[in-house]
């Protein structure tokens, strides 16, 4: 029965965690507009979602076998399924600063949004199955 | 919850901001200071900002690493009567830049906006987040 329910809020779920970190690394962005040699991050949405449905988790990682060496994926603890990629600039900068704040400002708007309606859905759901428990 | 490290990431941007906005401040107050603390002119100071990870999951916020002296040369006066003068009359006024440092001014101030509404933005998520199941 638990894991029925469980089941109801699986997608919503998992959107809600990519969106909110996604909305991290934008912040990221935003705080980082002014560091020079700073390279604006993103992680596509869509695919990543596509990816974490189909629960085919993320990239392979490499294999460590000492403390030194790289796990090769560029954001670490990362969902799974979200590959945090560099965006391609617009415009460049002289001091190698990748990030487009008008860009970055209405990612994060949209994203928070979409954030939202997420919360707002399993909010409207949680309380469908709360009608239908206490069959009032 | 990567939600309240937007707090974390915001935050270090605003301090950064704010530090920047004081160097630009004391700047713009010692801009005709002929002599500072060590009775050379004042030097324009300038902040070096850096990406910092505030996070484990990939989160970069920024950090100031260091306050340093610009390297322009200083403005040469013609006041042959102050006691600053050199045998040729001038004196050395400091190196800043008004009009660099007014727009260095409105950047950091737009700069520090921007991330307080970021910070806005997350706590109206997190606040939506606690409502759920209500």
């Amino acid at each position: 029965m638990l894991d029925r329910i469980d089941q109801q809020m699986d997608a919503l779920r998992t959107a809600a965690n990519l969106r909110a970190y996604r909305q991290q690394l934008l912040a990221s962005n935003i705080a980082n507009a002014d560091t020079p040699n700073y390279k604006a991050r993103d992680i596509d949405f869509q695919a990543a979602m596509d990816k974490a449905v189909a629960r085919r988790g993320g990239d392979l990682a490499m294999a460590t076998t000492s403390s030194g060496h790289l796990t090769g994926a560029a954001g670490d603890g990362a969902p799974a399924g979200a590959r945090v990629m560099y965006r391609t600039e617009y415009q460049s900068a002289v001091d190698g600063n990748t990030v487009n704040m008008d860009v970055e400002r209405s990612a994060f708007a949209e994203n928070a949004v979409h954030l939202e309606a997420m919360l707002t859905f399993l909010r409207e759901k949680l309380r469908g199955l709360q009608t239908a428990i206490q069959g009032q | 919850m990567s939600m309240f490290n937007v707090f974390a990431i915001a935050g270090s941007a605003l301090t950064a901001q704010s530090a920047r906005l004081n160097a630009t401040a004391s700047n713009l107050a010692n801009a005709d200071s002929v002599v500072s603390a060590d009775g050379t002119p004042y030097r324009a100071k300038q902040v070096v900002f850096k990406a910092t990870p505030v996070t484990g999951d990939g989160g970069v916020g920024v950090r100031v690493v260091g306050v340093v002296d610009s390297a322009a040369p200083g403005r040469l006066v013609y006041q042959p009567n102050s006691p600053g003068a050199n045998e040729q009359g001038y004196v050395e006024m400091p190196n800043v830049n008004v009009v660099e440092e007014m727009t260095n001014m409105i950047s950091a101030s737009r700069a520090y906006q921007t991330n307080a509404e970021v910070m806005s933005t997350a706590k109206t998520l997190l606040l939506k987040t606690l409502a759920i199941g209500q």
